[in-house]
């Protein structure tokens, strides 16, 4: 069975001061359809333009400068950009970050779900309507009739971001892109929305793309785990095992760093300095300005090490299970 | 040790003059754009011509001595009477119109200079001891200040004009009264952002007294923005004096200003004699442009949030 | 929403009451209300008389209650150069200083509103960069200048279009305009793109600012992660979002449109009340001079007014604050 998207190589870069800065480099993943997918990373890792590379809305002066974007056999990166809009909300949908921010305050709910209807399927006014009022109810928002004729500033934001959900799922697309749905949210609510999300894509069978960079999240969410650092994804493979036995000192100094029941009463562990911003990432393994287990080796870039599905970049890596 | 000694030494010595240091790389960043090279080349010509208009005039056009009437309306590059050439041509009082420009200058840049830095000077302070009073004090004068920017500048000047009667002075008092609440509101703006600073505070807890924490402290931070007001202001007061002058209200036909001569030209128009009214709107354009462009370029090398 | 409207009713009262005050002592204190008010041709018997009749020997206030009674009635006093009254006068003109406000109005709006947002869109392209520059020398060019330079060049050299008054009219709502016929609509071309050249550099350089706040938010990328086609996004979901700046813009610069008209119509002979206000102060005709400023005044408030209405009604987020 072929992967719904299989990512090869992809590079995306940003035209800096002196020459191309790569905020994406040389990624390469692949998900099947139903799976889910937890792309972990810090700000900056190159996470969120990732994702907004496989959308086709990277923002110019960027551009996908390298690779292939296969959805369904078909290389994305290679398609023309009214392809692309065709499959945009109706097979893959986005859901952003900040729900305060995503709708346009200035338009009604209604029109916003129903534009993003009429933008790819032929019907009737009424007909849409209904679908998007359907659409509201199943992500547990009430009296959505009335609703539809709200204004965004009406809503909480775990409401809007309710909606945003429910425009994302008015086309059942096979792949939602979700960059970090719920960490603008309140923790109770993060939790909701959070189970609601995963019930609906579960129901739907649809693939889903996880951004985020709370490892808490993934771990209860994915299927498998994909880390990134200074653009390039460093570890990758099955959410359990990477968890259970990580091999990256960057992946381990991640999961470390999350207090759990285990670490009660020690000292959180911590990584050492600071994500070095894109112009400044050393040459070589990106993390080795930070990592105690660098050596000289590290000055040669780190190749995958592994299969396509299960791999990790680094000359050192652990191999011990995390106690 | 030493090293480190001479460390702070240099960073002690670093922050004891800072006046050169960052003065110059300011006036580097200033010039780095060619619009405000062109510009600040262009207003310095300009200032030239006017503050020498009568060493390079060739002809005083406000000594009726020297005007011919025989030479009156003659298109440019005609030689007068006398055999000297007029090289923009003459007006209908037989006057060469390029010392008429030259010396218009000099009514035009000293109305619009004046008027831009009475207003400068009456805004600002109004401004700022509206942000220092605070309470009904600050009300009042930023209502009057809204009350005035909610009226068109034309409409305050008519409106002065028409109480007070018409000349030179009263459209520099027009001016005046038209531009004075834009800086107000921006001294204002500036010093309520300073006013919320700590050390305000602190020196108002020291006694020190008012007059000093608004001089010392609160006037230095909001000149930048001032300045840059001023220098578009100067633009639109040359430009509002010579349109009030257009409409018959202002400067005197005796000592024209670049918007009289305009307005000298306006009726030979129709009969095609079109230098009149056309090199003295050039040299009107010119200057205007000239300084809007510096006066571009200054906001942004003086306002930190624009700066790179 | 109803406590706002009423406040900002009180408010718009106050500042017209407050100007009242200021052009009842800038004529009566400043100026010489006897030079103001009187007709200078009457001799000495006459003027004594006329100043018991106009109440100039009582006091003050008592004469500043006369004033807004006057004011409240609509009586300005009697034109000397028409031998009407004042505000007759000027109402007579109204029709033509609104026709030339709003075809330069509308002439801004359609230049500077489309211009700017091609410029916003794509600010990179070479024709929006000249777009700019253009827009520059529009906020340059002395406005009187570029009108006697239009009549130089279309009028006298090349003769297509007439460069003074109105030309024919024709009535309509009981008043004249000159765009119902053919010849006025000559007439008014020169005028109104005249006055249109400052404020489509303005509506340009605002449209353009507006866009590039807006692209940038993150909604506008949510409806392209929706599959939205580009004209949508455009026309409706930056275009609506920028409705509020412009329209406000628009709203206040309509009445500094008639403002600056006064240049306009003097350079066109346009017979509007712009150059009557000229004219008055020319002929020092005061009781046209005060019924136009009040005029102005009036209008001023009201149409400060009707745009804090307009912002309410167009942004759903200030309703919400005015119902708190």
């Amino acid at each position: 069975m072929t992967a719904l998207l299989d990512v090869r190589g992809l590079v995306t870069a940003f035209p800096g001061p002196e020459g191309d800065l790569r905020a994406v480099d040389e990624v390469s993943f692949q998900l099947a359809r139903g799976e889910v997918l937890g792309l972990v990373g810090e700000s900056g890792s190159g996470k969120s333009v990732t994702g907004f590379s496989i959308m086709g809305l990277v923002d110019p002066p960027g551009r996908v400068a390298a690779g292939q974007i296969l959805f369904d056999g078909a290389d994305l990166a290679q398609a023309d950009a009214d392809t692309r809009r065709s499959l945009r909300g109706r097979r893959i949908a986005m859901v952003f970050q900040d729900p305060m921010m995503t709708l346009n305050p200035v338009l009604r709910i209604g029109t916003q779900m129903t534009e993003a209807l009429h933008a790819h399927v032929q019907i009737s006014r009424q007909e849409a309507r209904a679908r998007a009022r359907d659409a509201l109810g199943l992500v547990g928002i009430p009296s959505p009739e009335e609703r539809l004729d709200g204004y965004p500033h009406e809503f909480s934001g775990g409401m809007r971001q309710r909606v945003a959900i429910a425009i994302a799922l008015l086309h059942r697309p096979d792949l939602i892109i979700a960059d970090e749905p719920t960490t603008a949210l309140d923790v109770t609510i993060q939790a909701q929305i959070l189970s609601e999300f995963q019930k609906l894509t579960e129901e739907q069978g649809t693939a889903v793309i996880w951004i985020t960079h709370d490892l808490a999240i993934v771990s209860g969410l994915a299927d498998r785990i994909a880390v990134m650092y200074g653009g390039r994804i460093v570890e990758t493979g099955g959410i359990e095992e990477v968890l259970r036995a990580p091999r990256h000192p960057y992946t381990r100094g991640l999961i470390r760093s999350v207090p759990s029941e285990n670490t009660r009463g020690t000292r959180l562990a911590q990584i050492p300095g600071v994500t070095p911003s894109l112009g400044r990432m050393p040459a070589g393994c990106a993390f080795r300005s930070r990592c105690g287990r660098a050596d000289a080796a590290c000055a040669a870039r780190p190749g995958r090490f592994g299969s396509l599905g299960a791999y990790h970049r680094c000359f050192h890596p652990h191999e011990e299970t995390l106690a | 040790m030493d090293s480190k000694l001479a460390d702070t030494a240099g960073i002690a010595a670093a922050e004891e003059a800072p006046p050169p240091a960052r003065a110059w790389p300011a006036i580097r960043r200033f010039f780095a754009a060619p619009s405000a090279l062109v510009g600040a080349l262009g207003l310095v010509a300009i200032i030239a011509v006017a503050v020498f208009a009568p060493l390079l005039a060739p002809q005083d056009p406000y000594d009726l001595m020297q005007l011919d009437i025989m030479d009156s309306r003659l298109p440019p590059g005609s030689e007068s009477f006398a055999g000297l050439p007029y090289h923009l041509g003459t007006d209908g009082q037989g006057r060469d119109i390029l010392s008429g420009i030259m010396y218009g200058l000099r009514t035009s840049l000293i109305v619009g200079l004046a008027s831009a830095i009475v207003a400068a000077l009456i805004g600002t302070t109004a401004g700022l001891m509206a942000a220092y009073l605070g309470g009904r004090a600050e009300t009042a004068v930023m209502r009057l200040v809204d009350l005035q920017l909610s009226f068109p500048t034309i409409l305050m000047a008519l409106m002065v004009l028409a109480i007070l009667g018409n000349g030179v002075a009263n459209v520099v008092l027009a001016i005046i009264v038209a531009e004075w609440a834009t800086y107000a509101r921006t001294a204002r703006g500036t010093a309520l952002v300073e006013r919320e600073k700590e050390y305000i505070e602190a020196a108002r807890c020291l006694r020190i007294p008012g007059h000093r924490v608004l001089l010392r402290h609160m006037l230095p931070n909001c000149l930048a923005p001032i300045i840059v007001i001023a220098t578009m202001q100067v633009a639109r007061a040359i430009g509002l004096e010579a349109t009030l002058s257009f409409l018959g209200l202002g400067a005197s036909v005796t000592q024209p200003s670049l918007g009289m001569l305009i307005a000298n030209g306006y009726q030979y128009l129709l009969s095609g004699l079109y230098w009149i009214s056309f090199y003295p709107g050039i040299a009107l354009l010119l200057t205007i442009v000239s300084i809007n462009l510096v006066g571009d370029r200054l906001r942004d090398v003086l306002n930190p949030r624009r700066a790179r | 929403m109803i406590t706002t409207l009423i406040r900002r009713a009180i408010q718009a009262g106050f500042v017209i009451f407050a100007m009242t005050l200021i052009v009842f002592l800038g004529v009566n204190v400043i100026g010489n209300p006897v030079d103001i008010l009187i007709n200078p041709d009457l001799n000495q018997a006459e003027r004594l008389r006329v100043i018991q009749n106009l109440g100039l020997d009582q006091p003050l206030w008592r004469q500043y209650l006369g004033f807004l009674h006057g004011l409240a009635q609509g009586n300005f006093g009697d034109s000397f150069v028409y031998g009407r009254p004042a505000l007759q006068v000027i109402a007579e003109r109204l029709p033509a200083t609104l026709e030339l406000a709003l075809c330069a109005m509308v002439i801004a709006i359609v230049i500077g509103l489309p211009l700017g947002l091609y410029a916003g869109l794509y600010p990179e392209r070479i024709s929006s960069r000249l777009i700019m520059t253009g827009s520059i020398l529009g906020f340059s060019l002395p406005t009187f200048w570029v009108g006697l330079m239009f009549i130089l060049l279309f009028a006298v050299q090349l003769g297509w279009l007439p460069s003074n008054g109105r030309g024919e009219t024709a009535e309509f709502l009981g008043a004249k305009w000159s765009f119902l016929t053919r010849d006025g609509l000559a007439h008014l071309v020169l005028p109104a793109l005249n006055l249109a050249l400052f404020k489509t550099s303005l509506i340009l350089r605002l449209t353009r600012a507006g866009v590039q706040e807006v692209v940038l938010q993150d909604f506008v990328k949510f409806a392209r992660a929706k599959g939205l086609r580009e004209s949508r996004i455009v026309l409706v979901h930056i275009l609506k979002n920028l409705m509020i700046p412009v329209i406000t813009i628009i709203g206040l610069e309509f009445g500094s449109l008639i403002a600056f008209s006064v240049v306009t119509e003097s350079i066109f002979g346009w017979p509007g009340m712009g150059k009557l206000i000229i004219d008055s102060i020319n002929l020092l005709d005061r009781p046209v001079i005060v019924a136009y400023l009040m005029m102005m005044v009036v209008l001023f408030v009201s149409l400060n007014f009707v745009i804090d209405i307009c912002y309410t009604l167009l942004d759903p987020r200030v309703r919400l604050d005015g119902k708190g």
